[in-house]
């Protein structure tokens, strides 16, 4: 198959919508779903009837401000498609309004204005389909351009133009450590030629942190086309998903767009009429956030205990079964049919010097629009916090914000100018993490801050190793009697001398990483700290 | 674990331990070449003959230029390397993670079966640990005594899996296994079942011996198990009299 069937094929799916004079997009994606957003979506089937095929209902993925749903975008044609009219909390009371309105007469008490700054400061490459085509439409993704980069890459490039295009691209890993992605890959094509793995890490756990739910509730295709291309680069010819049990709609949507797109010959044997083949599995974990750990989640997909173990080797070297095994973010995934579609420098005119392209960020807390945004890497943290969202809603002041959930840290008020790439967020004492942020007000105090981040890894740690294991017990032990003013001095001492000894010696990145909310709220709240210690009684 | 004598093409490289020029086979480890040069690197979950586990992060140590610590059972040494074993940073660690594990269960040695023998207590002696500054965890575990000749007792236990992996590695029966997360991990024996039923325990007692505390002891060992008999008395004294 060649780029032109594709898109002959892409033209014929558009065709067999032209009929369409209004279509209707109501988010699916959890986060609205979870407001109602599936009787709104029968309330408006009922209202449009069979509407002589002009009216078209469909649910779509995550429009992205989750703190306004249920979301519904409406189309018309005669005033341009890509013009939508986005409405904000619809009930299903308001279906027969919705349906109603003739185009340029919108229903004006429900209208989400799209040209707030919370949707035009945002730059869409891995959400470009999201809220827009239905995920569990094949014909959908191909007629948005889908699957172009995979036949692109299978048809006119070498694995090594892949691999050149990945490296060009500068595209570092999504899923917090920011390792070159190109690097990795080639690193694993490098190996030599027998059995290999592809991995999607699709092991979200940090709290407040739904960046690859989205991804995969909104465009699953996107992540398998990702893969497939990963596969092709690498010479890999199988791969699994290991995704989460808790998002019971991203498995679901995955197994229908796994379906979906074997049956079209885009995964299985001779993908696209060529000589590739590449298979793709899904597991599910069973709630263990260590898993989400490289070497964890291999020897759970290996149907062993989920636990780290110490590398080298690395999985590129030696992965799952002991063969070189590429393993990747969601986010990462959904990033590399753009850069094959369009090459490797468009995405490297994004961003900043040394990080590439677009994060996605979960936006969750003390924050007037909670969501999902995608903003070029560089973006200043004043502005995603205070313009894309909105602020701090009842007049409350800001006081921090948390990202890279309980391996990140809290960054103050004042540090709020930077722009937000790998670097300069390690330089802050936090990481880029999976990107959540938790938007913190003055009502917040630090030290329970820390504390709950301390009982998320005492309890996630998996026993493995010492430092982690019963450091973060005694850590989490101290944090609680700080927290109810019966600490000491002395407590303080033994709480950093502790991070200091957990982060140097625990095996893998869980443990090393548990003292940072700890040292990052010490390193700019100590004040609370100690307003809470015991003083000494003479 | 243990390879064959004879390896063709492997290299030899030369190093640096502790100011100490060193060769050492590529293959081998950091703390296979410090055992065979008489340097002391404590550790607790690794033992020759037995597979990797790298948990114990006793036996960390530094490199130069390299700012992470690296654990010397997992990582082979090269050419050139340089390696600390026993600076202030890495002797304070030592001592912290050994107080950690006495604070984590009950680790009482003058009540302790293997008191005098015990390499967590030798550890601690070695490592100038004179007392635990870390509060104690004071959870109570229960102790397994089902097995006809031998006795497991959570709360000596270190979880340094040595007992797993010589029951699977070598005796090749696989009864052990760990259940649960963090603190609250625990060997079981089979499914959790009580290790006097498990089917699948050959009563090889290896895992005994590799246990590094008092957490696997055979039975009759402990404080007040000793029983006398005296039944023979009589029965002897009849015999002899009545010859």
């Amino acid at each position: 198959m060649h780029l032109e069937d594709l898109a002959e094929k892409a033209a014929e799916f558009r065709a067999e919508e032209a009929a369409i004079q209004r279509e209707v997009r109501v988010c699916m994606a959890a986060s609205c779903q979870s407001s109602g957003s599936l009787a709104v979506m029968d309330a408006l089937k009922d209202a449009c009837g069979d509407g002589n095929g002009t009216c078209h209902v469909k649910g779509v993925g995550c429009m992205g401000l989750c703190s306004a749903g249920p979301l519904v975008a409406v189309a018309d044609k005669d005033c341009g498609l890509d013009a939508s009219l986005l409405y904000r909390d619809v009930t299903p009371n308001d279906a027969p309004d919705i349906m109603g309105s003739v185009c340029g007469a919108p229903v004006e008490r429900l209208r989400c204005p799209t040209d707030q700054p919370f949707f035009a400061r945002q730059h869409k490459i891995v959400l470009e389909n999201s809220g827009i085509i239905d995920p569990d439409s094949f014909k959908n993704y191909v007629a948005a351009g889908g699957y172009a980069g995979m036949v692109r890459a299978l048809s006119e490039m070498t694995p090594a133009d892949v691999l050149r295009e990945v490296t060009t691209s500068g595209l570092r890993g999504r899923g917090g450590g920011g390792y070159p992605t190109g690097l990795k890959w080639s690193t694993v094509a490098k190996m030599p030629a027998g059995q290999k793995y592809v991995i999607c890490n699709a092991d979200e756990g940090d709290p407040g942190a739904f960046m690859d739910r989205a991804v995969l509730e909104s465009d699953p295709h996107r992540v398998l086309e990702g893969m497939a291309i990963a596969a092709y680069a690498i010479g890999a010819n199988k791969g699994y998903i290991y995704v989460r049990a808790e998002y019971p709609l991203a498995v679901e949507r995955l197994q229908t767009a796994l379906r979906k797109a074997k049956r079209a010959g885009f995964l299985g044997n001779k993908i696209a009429d060529t000589q590739f083949n590449f298979e793709i599995e899904i597991r599910l974990g069973a709630g263990a956030f260590v898993c989400g750990e490289e070497t964890a989640l291999m020897a759970s997909i290996e149907g062993l205990r989920g636990q780290p173990r110490p590398r080298p080797p690395y999985p590129a070297e030696s992965g799952l079964w002991g063969c070189p095994t590429l393993i990747n973010n969601v986010e990462t995934f959904a990033n590399i049919a753009p850069i094959v579609r369009e090459g490797g420098d468009w995405f490297a005119s994004i961003g900043t010097e040394r990080s590439k392209g677009t994060k996605v960020f979960a936006l969750a807390g003390k924050i007037h629009n909670t969501g999902l945004i995608e903003v070029p890497m560089g973006t200043k943290l004043r502005d995603i916090i205070e313009i894309i969202g909105g602020g701090i809603p009842d007049d409350k002041s800001f006081k921090a914000v948390q990202t890279g959930g309980p391996s990140g840290g809290c960054i103050p008020d004042r540090h709020l100018d930077i722009p937000v790439d790998y670097d300069s967020l390690k330089t802050l004492g936090t990481m880029m993490g999976s990107g959540g942020m938790i938007v913190m007000d003055e009502t917040s105090c630090m030290v329970d801050v820390a504390r709950y981040f301390m009982e998320f890894c005492m309890t996630e740690s998996c026993g493995k190793c010492i430092p982690c294991r019963t450091g973060t017990w005694q850590m989490h032990s101290l944090l609680d009697r700080i927290a109810k003013s019966q600490g000491t001095q002395a407590d303080l001492a033994l709480l950093e001398e502790l991070c200091e000894v957990v982060q140097a010696t625990s095996l893998c990145g869980l443990g090393q990483t548990a003292p940072n909310p700890v040292l990052s709220t010490l390193r700019y709240f100590r004040d609370e700290y100690e307003e809470k210690l015991q003083l000494p009684t003479s | 674990m243990p390879r064959p004598a004879n390896q063709p093409n492997v290299r030899v490289v030369t190093l640096k331990i502790d100011d100490l020029d060193l060769s050492a086979r590529e293959d081998e480890t950091i703390i296979e070449v410090c055992r065979e040069n008489k340097i002391p690197i404590p550790s607790l979950c690794y033992l020759d003959g037995l597979s990797t586990w790298g948990a114990c992060r006793l036996c960390v140590v530094e490199l130069e230029g390299q700012n992470r610590l690296t654990a010397a059972c997992s990582t082979r040494v090269a050419e050139g390397m340089q390696i600390h074993t026993n600076t202030e940073r890495l002797q304070r660690y030592r001592r912290t993670i050994i107080e950690l594990l006495f604070a984590e269960r009950s680790h009482i040695c003058s009540v302790c079966v293997s008191n005098g023998h015990c390499e967590l207590q030798s550890l601690a002696q070695r490592c100038g640990v004179d007392h635990v500054r870390v509060p104690y965890r004071q959870a109570a575990y229960p102790v397994d005594s089902s097995h006809e000749m031998f006795r497991l007792d959570h709360n000596r236990c270190v979880l340094c899996t040595r007992c797993v992996r010589v029951c699977d590695e070598i005796e090749g029966a696989h009864t052990w296994d760990v259940m649960g997360r963090g603190s609250d991990c625990r060997v079981i024996t089979d499914l959790a079942l009580p290790w006097g039923e498990s089917e699948t325990c050959t009563g090889c007692g290896k895992c005994v011996q590799v246990c590094p505390t008092g957490a696997l002891v055979k039975q009759g060992t402990s404080v007040g198990e000793m029983v006398k008999d005296q039944h023979f008395l009589p029965i002897l004294a009849r015999r002899r009299h009545a010859r």
